[in-house]
């Protein structure tokens, strides 16, 4: 029986147990004989015993007494062994254990190994887990490694010295000329700047943008996405803080913005990653236009994941460019609308990033269209926001008056507490609207008793101008007739002192 | 002056059941098996609770999660703050689409019985948290290349006469 058919039927087996308990049980004695096996010395299904092991312990159980075999099993001559072994090391090792050194020496073996696929294993292991001592010990070999003309094993070279680079950041002048030569390879001329090497990039981009069909790499009729979005991703290294290779892009972005399809995800990344480009380089305003008008496109996409996005990019630019944003404020405010709830925040967020003196009167509306059917975790936060807003931009003191008392109708429950004595400072100083706010506030009361905070500061607005509430003062109002204590009785020992000043009121008439 | 590359990295990638069994994990950043074990704990219970018509992106810790669900299996990325989400779909898309064409038809169940088979073809086509090769042929291709030397009939692929 071929042992990867024992391996399959440890899963089987493992799988079948009805209980934790069973499964306890049958994973113990399958460990015992792992153990057991590791200990002699020679025997054939050597990596079946670690695959098996590898399986139980992505089940959470413990594997340690696993480490050492991945070290003997990476240092042995057949390819399947070696295999298992890096493997092993990539899961059960990690650069903060010591056994992960002694690996170390077998990497720099196979990495000279004759046969690809095994100097492929000692790559990956290295990208993925080499500590920082490995990747000094290491680098001289991959950097022989990125000159070979072996494409399979180069490109592994350079993922692995990008690794290098994260870990030791000083190595990266190891690999300069390497890499130089490497980007050469593909084009005439040699590039000794970052000036130079974005012309170069743009040429690529252009080609990849621009040309036909390439069916190995097109991901829904883009080219290449995965590859475009690496070098605008470079290229946004190369322009920031760099006036000249910023103006050197600007074309090519502008083209790869005008003429990338979002009609599939692959084009939105590619066009996602062109507006990151373009808002972290030193790009002329026509260009930033151009990005917001793509985020702004993103908003009416009809997948969310792409409205969430545009959202969040849009978010990190309202300030810097709060005109481009401002132009798709209706698109933004649809979006309170929608239907998922992190879309739902980052619309709030937005408006109320957006709301200014001009267009205060139609952004509250819908702010306060927004408040009466948000979901609750997002209440407190449009209240608060609310609030502000209107503090900074309200066109008259009773609009703003009503805009608070809208808001204690509506979410009264999730108001901070100093909105009572705000509101109260705030009704105090507009001296023409006492007869209006009293009167206002009692029939709000009559209709709900129920959010504390509207009940305080009603009370206390009665208990001050209930004078105000007998008498016909203003034009839309009509004398009111005060009742019975009844409602008096309904308030909370809290609005004791305010339910007092009430009753007096009411004990007068 | 170029060589300094973007601080921009997927951290480690889930596949996880509905029922919140880890069918795969692969970390590209140094964390103890203890660390692990809590982040995979907490995001699996996270990624779950998520309603069907929720986006797939969501904010977590400092990190970005990017996520799919296929069939019975959840596919999640974790990326930092500067990378592109959408980017990051994509090449969850094509991880399924290989083992979809190195399985035929992939299922949980091909995961389950052949892990190693789906932690191959995924260091066949990320590297160190990035994408080494976005030519599906040519990832299929180097796999095949390998299991075969794998088969070589001198004990297991032994290296020594290659």
């Amino acid at each position: 029986m071929s042992p990867s058919v024992r391996l399959q039927e440890m899963i089987r087996v493992i799988r079948s147990a009805r209980t934790q308990c069973e499964e306890r049980g049958v994973i113990q004695r399958e460990c015992a004989a792992i153990r057991a096996q590791f200990r002699q010395a020679d025997n054939v299904g050597r990596s079946h015993n670690l695959a098996k092991l590898l399986y139980v312990h992505m089940l959470g159980y413990p594997a340690h007494f696993g480490q050492m075999e991945c070290v003997r099993l990476i240092a042995s001559p057949r390819y399947s062994e070696k295999r298992v072994g890096y493997l092993g090391a990539m899961m059960l090792l990690d650069e903060k254990q010591d056994a992960s050194l002694l690996i170390t020496n077998s990497i720099k073996n196979d990495l000279s190994h004759s046969n690809q696929y095994v100097q492929s294993l000692a790559l990956c292991t290295l990208a993925c887990m080499g500590s920082a001592e490995m990747c000094r010990d290491l680098a001289p070999e991959i950097d022989r490694l990125l000159r070979t003309s072996n494409s399979y094993i180069k490109k592994k070279a350079a993922l692995c010295a990008v690794h290098i680079v994260r870990k030791v950041p000083e190595l990266g002048e190891l690999f300069t000329t390497a890499a130089h030569s490497l980007l050469s390879e593909k084009n005439h001329g040699v590039l000794h700047g970052a000036v130079l090497l974005a012309p170069w990039l743009v040429h690529i981009m252009k080609g990849l943008v621009m040309s036909g069909y390439s069916p190995e790499h097109n991901v829904a009729g883009i080219s290449d996405p995965f590859l475009q979005v690496r070098i605008l991703r470079l290229l946004r290294i190369l322009g920031r803080n760099n006036d000249t290779a910023s103006d050197a892009m600007n074309d090519l972005l502008a083209q790869v913005a005008t003429n990338t399809d979002s009609s599939k995800t692959a084009g939105s990344a590619v066009l996602y990653e062109t507006v990151l480009t373009i808002m972290d380089i030193k790009s002329e305003s026509g260009l930033r236009v151009l990005a917001v008008n793509i985020l702004g496109r993103f908003l009416l996409n009809n997948d969310r994941n792409i409205r969430y996005i545009s959202m969040m990019s849009l978010q990190k630019i309202v300030q810097t460019d709060h005109n481009a944003v401002q132009r798709h404020r209706g698109t933004i405010v649809d979006c309170l609308k929608d239907p998922d709830a992190s879309v739902k925040r980052r619309a709030l967020e937005l408006s109320l990033a957006l709301v200014s003196a001009v267009n205060i009167r139609s952004m509250m509306k819908e702010l306060l269209l927004f408040l009466s059917s948000c979901p609750p975790e997002l209440r407190a936060q449009a209240a608060s926001g609310i609030f502000s807003a209107a503090e900074r931009y309200a066109p008259s003191q009773r609009w703003h008056i009503d805009t608070i008392l809208h808001v204690l109708t509506t979410a009264g429950a999730d108001v901070r507490d100093e909105t009572v004595p705000n509101l109260i400072q705030l009704i105090t100083t507009a001296n023409e609207l006492h007869s209006y706010t009293v009167h206002k506030l009692y029939r709000a009361l009559v209709a709900d008793i129920s959010q504390q905070s509207l009940v305080q500061v009603a009370c206390w607005c009665v208990g001050e101008y209930g004078d105000l509430l007998l008498r016909a003062e203003c034009d839309d109002t009509e004398p009111v007739q005060v009742f019975r204590p009844w409602k008096v009785r309904s308030c909370t020992c809290i609005l004791f002192r305010y339910g007092l000043t009430f009753l007096r009121v009411c004990v007068i008439r | 002056i170029i060589c300094c590359p973007p601080p921009l990295q997927m951290q480690f990638m889930l596949l996880f059941s509905r029922q919140g069994k880890l069918r795969l994990q692969k970390w590209y950043v140094p964390l103890s098996d203890k660390e692990k074990k809590k982040i995979t704990r907490e995001l699996v219970q996270t990624v779950l609770a998520r309603k069907p018509k929720m986006c797939s992106f969501l904010e977590w810790r400092d990190l970005k999660i990017v996520y799919k669900r296929y069939a019975s299996l959840y596919f999640c990325c974790a990326i930092e703050d500067q990378d592109n989400e959408l980017i990051t779909l994509e090449i969850i898309h094509r991880y399924v689409e290989l083992l979809d064409k190195y399985f035929g038809s992939v299922c949980e169940l091909d995961i389950i019985f052949n892990f190693e088979k789906a932690y191959f073809i995924l260091d066949e086509f990320l590297l160190g948290g990035e994408a080494q090769e976005t030519s599906k042929k040519n990832v299929l291709k180097a796999i095949e290349q390998a299991d075969l030397l794998q088969e070589v009939r001198l004990g297991g692929g032994d290296l020594h006469g290659i």
